[in-house]
């Protein structure tokens, strides 16, 4: 008989058992990680929690010296920039969407879709300090000039406009994003099937006729997915968003204002947090951004499995 | 013939195309100053000298060196696990539980990243104090590695997805024992994993957030893993918002350095494998 190398040999049925196993102890290791960050900062933020309650999430003060810590002011830095980033950065990433999907001919295609996919990999503390030292001050600060001079009776639009505020935050973040919520949208519309692309356009319908009708109809909910894949990204980034969003520990109702994140409060506080509670605090505003980040991706993965199960491939 | 339906339809493509526009120009605006301004700094001095606050002879020795440590500490925490997570959810899960462990790989990705940075602060850094109050390179390379993890299981199985199941059963039917199986299943699709690898580590080293609150900085040259580390990100953060000219034009050249080295990769790998390198 000969001897081919892949045989079982005598210590085949040990082997692929230890493999087996190994295996199956590392995939156990998903859950684990996933609930070692719930354990560990809701073990750590106890100090916190016991000092503050509720009023860690629904009072705005945070003041160390007096050991009083609280984020309302970063939970709506937060939802308000992450807001902006979506209002801004979705129109634009369906447009790059539907320039990919329906549009654009195959060479131009693949190129661009290759060159808005790169923006992804562009490190953020890069977004972040292009943002810092080119962005608000050549684009956000006149920009802000303009609103004002035109709809500056807007509340909204009412603040002195240093440019490293809640918009430029927003601004930054719609950025950051494109590259995501295009990707997924791009994979929703690409689902279409072409029969019922051919009918549209049997019936007489114009391309953009099909594509309001057809595609955003049939990939709505895949697109809606990449809204909440682009929101969750939005409130989890950091360094692009401290370091332009100005850092105010107040959160006014201006979009010229600064303000803060939950994310840019923790990098602010970093290196310097000494004592029991203050330590504990950080940790709990690390918490209610896991929590607010567990949320919009659980929402958004729910949405793209019923969608994937709706016999679409994607993803 | 002028319809307003025709007009409507290059209403669209007008508007798409715009969007595209928008979407490229920060693109091309973010290479265009990093390269004009930091390519100035660069010299042999500056990638080869460790920082120096005071004198113009400063470099980023110390930040490639602890970016290049830190980063391989993740991946050799992060790639065999992920493997591992990846070989389980496409060859060993079985319906529900691989779908399960998919998910939640899923979920990990969309963690922040500072939020990790959080969860080794808080089990590493303050629970084992050290000369530098807990902060150090092993601690950075393990809240990187925890964030390899999810990217690299998920590359790894749709790669050996990809597999079609018809060798596996010419394996099996030559009595080759399951393990076997497997690694030469992992051998057929190794490009597609190789890739996965390749971009998460490219990603990872991008990093600042969680890298605040575990490798803290340092002006020194690496000082062992249990002692705080600079990395590229955190010079160009620290440096790039001191306001000191001669600070701020060292983190234009070391943007540069970071940015053509992630770039390059992922232009790389799109250029042969045309993947997806976006990970959703």
């Amino acid at each position: 008989m000969s001897t081919f190398p892949l045989r079982r040999g005598k210590n085949g049925a040990i082997a692929d058992n230890a493999f087996r196993g190994l295996v199956f102890l590392f995939a156990a290791l998903v859950p684990l990680i996933l609930l070692a960050y719930l354990f560990e900062l809701g073990s750590h933020s106890i100090p916190s929690i016991n000092a503050f309650g509720l009023s860690f999430v629904f009072g705005s003060q945070w003041n160390p010296p007096r050991e009083i810590f609280q984020v309302l002011p970063e939970i709506l830095g937060t939802l308000v920039s992450s807001l902006i980033a979506i209002a801004i950065g979705v129109p634009i990433s369906l447009g790059v969407a539907v320039f990919l999907s329906e549009m654009a001919p195959r060479g131009p295609r693949e190129i661009i879709g290759a060159v808005v996919e790169l923006l992804a990999a562009v490190p953020s503390i890069v977004f972040g300090f292009w943002g810092l030292v080119i962005l608000v001050p050549q684009v956000v600060r006149p920009v802000e000039g303009f609103l004002q001079a035109t709809l500056g009776f807007i509340p909204l639009f009412q603040h002195a406009a240093s440019g490293y505020d809640l918009f430029a935050g927003g601004v930054i973040l719609a950025i950051m994003i494109i590259p995501y919520v295009a990707a997924v949208s791009r994979d929703a519309m690409l689902t279409v099937p072409r029969s019922q692309l051919e009918a549209a356009y049997a019936l007489g319908g114009t391309k953009s006729e099909v594509i309001r009708m057809s595609v955003f109809g049939y990939a709505r909910s895949g697109i809606i997915a990449g809204v909440f894949l682009g929101f969750g990204r939005a409130i989890g980034e950091t360094m692009a968003v401290t370091l332009v969003i100005g850092n105010s520990l107040q959160f006014a109702p201006s979009l010229f204002a600064p303000a803060q994140t939950l994310a840019s409060l923790i990098a602010n506080n970093y290196g310097e947090t000494i004592g029991s509670v203050p330590v504990a605090a950080l940790i709990e505003v690390g918490l209610v951004l896991l929590g607010l980040s567990l949320l919009a991706n659980f929402g958004a993965r729910l949405i793209l499995r019923r969608f994937v199960k709706r016999g679409a491939q994607m993803l | 013939m002028i319809t307003r339906r025709g007009i409507l339809d290059k209403v669209w493509l007008g508007l798409a195309v715009a969007a595209v526009v928008a979407a490229l120009a920060p693109l091309a605006s973010i290479i265009y100053y990093v390269t004009v301004r930091g390519i100035s700094a660069i010299s042999w001095n500056f990638l080869t000298h460790n920082f120096n606050q005071v004198g113009n002879n400063g470099g980023i020795g110390n930040a490639l060196e602890g970016t290049f440590l830190v980063v391989a500490l993740a991946s050799a925490i992060g790639i065999p696990i992920g493997l591992l997570v990846g070989v389980y959810v496409s060859e060993y899960g079985t319906g529900r539980s691989a779908d399960v462990v998919r998910f939640l790989s899923d979920v990990l990705v969309g963690i922040p990243s500072i939020v990790t940075g959080i969860l080794v602060y808080s089990a590493v850094v303050i629970s084992f104090p050290t000369p530098y109050n807990g902060y150090t390179a092993f601690a950075a390379g393990l809240a990187l590695g925890l964030m390899e993890i999810p990217i690299i299981a998920n590359t790894t199985s749709e790669s050996l997805k990809l597999v079609p199941n018809s060798l596996r059963e010419a394996s099996a039917a030559l009595g080759v024992r399951k393990w076997r199986t497997i690694l030469l299943m992992m051998a057929n699709s190794l490009g597609g994993i190789m890739t996965g690898i390749l971009l998460a580590t490219s990603r990872v080293a991008g990093e600042t957030a969680p890298l605040l609150l575990t490798a803290l900085g340092s002006t020194q040259s690496f000082q062992g893993w249990f002692n705080s580390v600079e990395t590229m990100t955190l010079f160009i953060f620290q440096n790039g918002t001191s306001g000191t000219p001669n600070l701020v034009e060292q983190a234009w050249g070391a943007s540069f350095v970071l940015l053509i080295t992630v770039l390059g990769i992922n232009i790389a790998i799109k250029m042969v494998t045309r993947r997806r390198i976006v990970f959703v």
